[in-house]
């Protein structure tokens, strides 16, 4: 097997508080290969964008990575800091965040900014650049690209700005894109334009993609593989297919049922009792007890088992479907 | 049976122009946006009527018309026999005003931070001079809080909590009717269906009637009986809940229903809908889908279509059948 | 009953013990020092008829053989001590000093208090009720603000002292200058309680009240009026420094606080007059005390700024 394009072994952030230390992602593994689209999903403050940041280097102070690592191919990169993790952004890795604008200069035009990234990473001269920014605003969809290369971010509309950031983040032709929430922003029909294109690009060339949504329904459409989040860690691993038809992770199960599609014709829909425990007040044991319906003593006394001791699908001491009968 | 809340031609533009003194300067002609253009449709008492649409589609300026915090430009609101706007009898204006109530989109700004949430519950009654002692405590335990939570600040409560004080809030005055705009478009899908249930629950046990404005169909799908389509400020197709999944007449509905991500559609690789929704300062001529239309004839682009009745359903489409 | 069940909420006390604004006090130096600065100066002030050794205002107290005592030394001719010095009058710096902070700190939190008053009111309205009172409120502003905050202060000063009965002039001297005070500062308060208004009353918890029939006077009350508070709180420290810099300088300008009730400015223009002939204290002490107390104040009011904001945290 090749080596995976990202891979995170055991990554923990923390965040030191007056009140004591918070840990937002606690203990996080998973590999994307080259090509594949991986879905993290999770509800809010489950750790999934904190994930992501961590991932690019983007941990807002006092955030920080305290133990673990981030590979990205052979490389360890946990630990860059200043140029260098600069230089690695934008090359070789790329960010699609969930309003458009925060990641475009309001003053400068779309064709500037894209020439100036494909410059600043690849080696080739301005009219050269600038071809390679009109091909990539024609490859994302932006009808007449050679004529409005020159407009700027706030001429266009949300779901072309959004189409304007994937040109940015493909244009230096990187190994990794993280995408965090890059369609919860847009209407249903451009939301389906944008994802649609993600996939085509991504596929097309190769690139390993970190897809960060709430939203079920876009990861079944998108992604390859999915990892659920909550509290902090992965409780459920796999492709996305086996995971969402057939959860084994009580909180996976919970979470699809509880989606107003999936109780179609029921006059009240299936429901997790409880919210999300707050980072300052997570319970002892497996996170999910509280809520959980399936819980035991053992759940209250031990943490979740890690993935591994589930055949890699879930954190879960009771899953919902025993796992070797589901692996055939 | 007749309809409790009857919305005839509704129609809202809103003065989108820049400063007098900046539009002389630059030569600019006033710039007006029709968000609600001759809208009608009757709801049923004890129903659940949906509103659904993207942005720009005028569902958020419809609920507000209904609940007094926008008057129509053109056209009325008749709730329980009495006009909103032509009545002159103050009195019977204020009795249906009291009768309507409302639930927001967002659990962090539709309460007041400063105030403890026995004050915030208990305003609508204590704002007409009411007496709402205890009242507080007992519409919390009502929508799955505590009593003892009376005491407590916004702050301390999560988004789901919050959306609980205010469903608690909106029932205090007693109403008959809750505009309920996106109220769980903020939440989290566990704590959502929390939220749906409850409001569900509640619609029984009270007798309520529901106006539920939404841009998510599976959310609208579970709780209306029927359903408004808005694109672009007008009504293009409604239809009972179960009509309009099975058998939508109108382009634009079959569009949205395509395009909606769904959780059985791995891999799918269906070609999305062409185009945005348009400019409503400029809308397109005809039909205000045309554009993005594919089955789009020259008459689409002349012609408004009205709506019509096909069955139990009714379309603005001239194609349509 | 159930009620002996229900867990009292914290007092109002704990609530503050445990609020992050005292967390970020108890995190700043600057903020403890310059707290501390101000607390022993308005002390000092308030208490200035139990501290100070002598009556700068009786007249009977005083000795002429006294003036021009060195701080620290005993007076050539009467053997009296002054701490501080004495100036050309024999009047002891220290007590003067005291006593005119007092009507230093007066003028400068009663000139803020209406100024905040009027801004917030007038802020309210504007940002409240749009249109016409808007344009009014705010253009009047602009043209304020085109003027410097001390011309307009003198200006107000010297209508009001024209129509003012002279017998009355030095007594009125001090209302005077905090109504020049007072309305040459509003408008950074409308400014900013109109700004903050504007967003509040688009929030749904305001389109909430207004739904259920509340008043639209109740509304800017009980639900905005709350909620815009913090930065007119940050404004109302920094211009408190201001506002007693400013009746300082007119009382250097000889427009302000009359000699026979000096306030710090009216010491630090005495004082200036005998800068060159070797008194030095007589201006000195005065103008540090005046440094002192507006550079806390003013640090302070930076703090709250940061700690109010968390934006910038």
């Amino acid at each position: 097997m090749s080596t995976p394009v990202l891979s995170l072994r055991d990554l923990v952030v923390e965040i030191p508080t007056r009140t004591g230390v918070l840990r937002p992602v606690n203990g996080v593994s998973f590999d994307i290969a080259a090509g594949e689209i991986l879905g993290v999903v999770g509800e809010s403050g489950a750790g999934k964008s904190m994930t992501g940041n961590a991932v690019i280097g983007l941990l807002d102070r006092p955030a920080r990575i305290v133990s673990g690592e981030v590979r990205l191919l052979d490389q360890p990169i946990q630990s860059l800091r200043g140029e260098a993790l600069r230089r690695l952004r934008g090359k070789r890795m790329g960010m699609i965040f969930q309003d458009p604008l925060t990641s475009l200069n309001p003053l400068l035009t779309i064709g500037d900014q894209l020439t100036e990234t494909i410059r600043e990473h690849l080696d080739v001269g301005q009219s050269e650049a600038r071809e390679r920014a009109i091909a990539a605003l024609d490859e994302v969809g932006i009808p007449a690209a050679r004529q409005r290369i020159g407009s700027y971010p706030h001429e266009f509309s949300g779901g072309m700005r959004q189409r304007v950031v994937i040109a940015l983040a493909l244009c230096a032709e990187p190994e990794l894109v993280i995408a965090d929430e890059p369609t919860t922003a847009l209407d249903v029909s451009v939301q389906a334009q944008i994802i649609a294109l993600l996939k085509r690009l991504c596929r097309d060339r190769g690139v390993a993609v970190m897809l960060v949504t709430h939203d079920m329904g876009v990861i079944a459409e998108a992604a390859d593989r999915i990892a659920v989040m909550y509290a902090g860690g992965v409780v459920e691993l796999g492709p996305v297919r086996e995971v969402i038809t057939r959860p084994f992770h009580p909180y996976t199960g919970g979470l699809m049922a509880s989606t107003p599609g999936a109780s179609k014709g029921m006059r009240r829909l299936r429901q997790i009792p409880g919210s999300m425990p707050r980072l300052d007040a997570l319970p002892d044991g497996c996170p999910f007890h509280p809520r959980c319906e399936r819980a035991e003593a053992a759940c209250r006394e031990n943490p979740g088992p890690s993935l591994a001791a589930c055949d890699g699908r879930a954190a879960c001491w009771f899953p919902l479907t025993e796992p070797k009968e589901a692996v055939s | 049976m007749s309809a409790l809340i009857r919305v005839e031609d509704l129609t809202r533009v809103f003065d989108v122009s820049k400063p007098w003194l900046n539009r002389v300067l630059e030569r600019e002609p006033r710039a007006l946006l029709t968000a609600v253009s001759e809208v009608s449709f009757g709801i049923e008492e004890n129903s659940v009527y949906a509103l659904v649409g993207e942005s720009g589609s005028g569902k958020s300026t419809i609920g507000k018309i209904i609940a007094g915090l926008l008057s129509p430009s053109r056209g009325r609101v008749v709730v329980d026999g009495v006009d909103l706007d032509r009545e002159t009898d103050k009195a019977k204006i204020a009795a249906v005003r009291s009768d309507i109530q409302m639930i927001f989109q967002d659990p962090y700004a539709s309460l007041n931070p400063r105030w403890k949430v026995r004050t915030i519950i208990a305003e609508p009654v204590t704002v007409r001079g009411g007496d709402a002692t205890g009242l507080p405590e007992r519409l919390l335990e009502q929508v799955g809080l505590a009593a003892r939570d009376a005491d407590k600040y916004p702050h301390e409560f999560s988004g789901g909590q919050r959306q609980r004080i205010g469903i608690a809030r909106a029932l205090a005055s007693g109403p008959r009717i809750i505009v309920c705009d996106e109220p769980t478009s903020a939440l989290d899908v566990s704590v959502q269906s929390q939220v749906l249930n409850l409001m569900s629950d509640l619609r029984e046990e009270l007798g309520l009637t529901y106006l539920f404005i939404s841009h998510d169909l599976t959310v609208v799908q579970h709780m209306a009986d029927k359903i408004g389509v808005l694109y672009l400020g007008t009504l293009v197709e409604e239809a009972p809940r179960d009509r309009l999944f099975e058998d939508p007449k109108h382009p634009y509905t079959q569009m949205i229903f395509e395009a909606a991500p769904r959780m059985d559609a791995f891999g799918r690789e269906a070609e999305p809908p062409k185009g945005e929704i348009p400019d409503a300062i400029n809308p397109p001529p005809g039909c205000p889908f045309h554009p993005r239309c594919p089955i789009a004839v020259d008459r689409c682009s002349q012609e408004r279509p009205r709506l019509r009745e096909i069955g139990t359903t009714r379309v603005a489409c001239h194609l349509a059948e | 009953m159930a009620q002996n069940e229900i867990p009292r909420a914290p007092s109002r006390f704990a609530r503050a013990r445990n609020s992050d604004l005292y967390y970020s006090f108890t995190r700043t130096p600057v903020a403890i020092v310059s707290a501390a600065v101000v607390i022993v100066l308005v002390l000092a002030a308030l208490l200035a008829p139990l501290i100070a050794p002598h009556n700068p205002f009786d007249p009977g107290t005083l000795n002429l053989m006294n003036g021009f005592t060195p701080p620290g030394e005993a007076n050539a001719f009467t053997g009296d001590y002054f701490l501080l010095g004495t100036d050309d009058q024999g009047r002891d710096v220290f007590s003067t000093m005291l006593y005119g902070m007092r009507i230093s700190l007066f003028v400068g939190f009663s000139a803020v208090m209406l100024a905040m008053v009027v801004g917030v009111v007038l802020g309210l309205l504007a940002g409240y009720l749009g249109g016409w009172v808007e344009s009014t409120i705010m253009r009047i502003a602009d043209i304020q603000l085109t003027f410097p905050a001390i011309l307009v202060a003198m200006l107000i000063f010297g209508i009001a002292k024209g129509i003012t009965p002279p017998a009355y002039r030095d007594q009125m001297a001090i209302w005077v200058l905090i109504l020049a005070i007072g309305l040459s500062d509003w408008v950074q308060f409308a400014r900013v309680v109109r700004g903050a208004t504007l967003v509040e009353k688009n929030r749904e918890y305001v389109q909430a009240a207004r739904l259920v029939g509340r008043a639209k006077f109740s509304i800017m009350i009980r639900h905005i009026l709350p909620n815009v508070l913090n930065p007119v709180l940050v404004i109302a420290t920094i211009s408190l420094a201001l506002a007693i810099i400013a009746e300082a300088t007119l009382s250097f300008l000889g427009v302000g606080a009359p000699p026979t009730r000096p306030s710090l400015g009216t010491l630090i223009r005495i004082g200036q007059e005998f800068m060159f002939s070797g008194e030095w204290w007589i201006l000195l002490f005065p103008a540090g005390t005046l440094l002192a107390l507006a550079l806390s104040i003013n640090l302070l009011g930076d703090w709250l700024r940061d700690a109010l904001n968390p934006k910038l945290r």
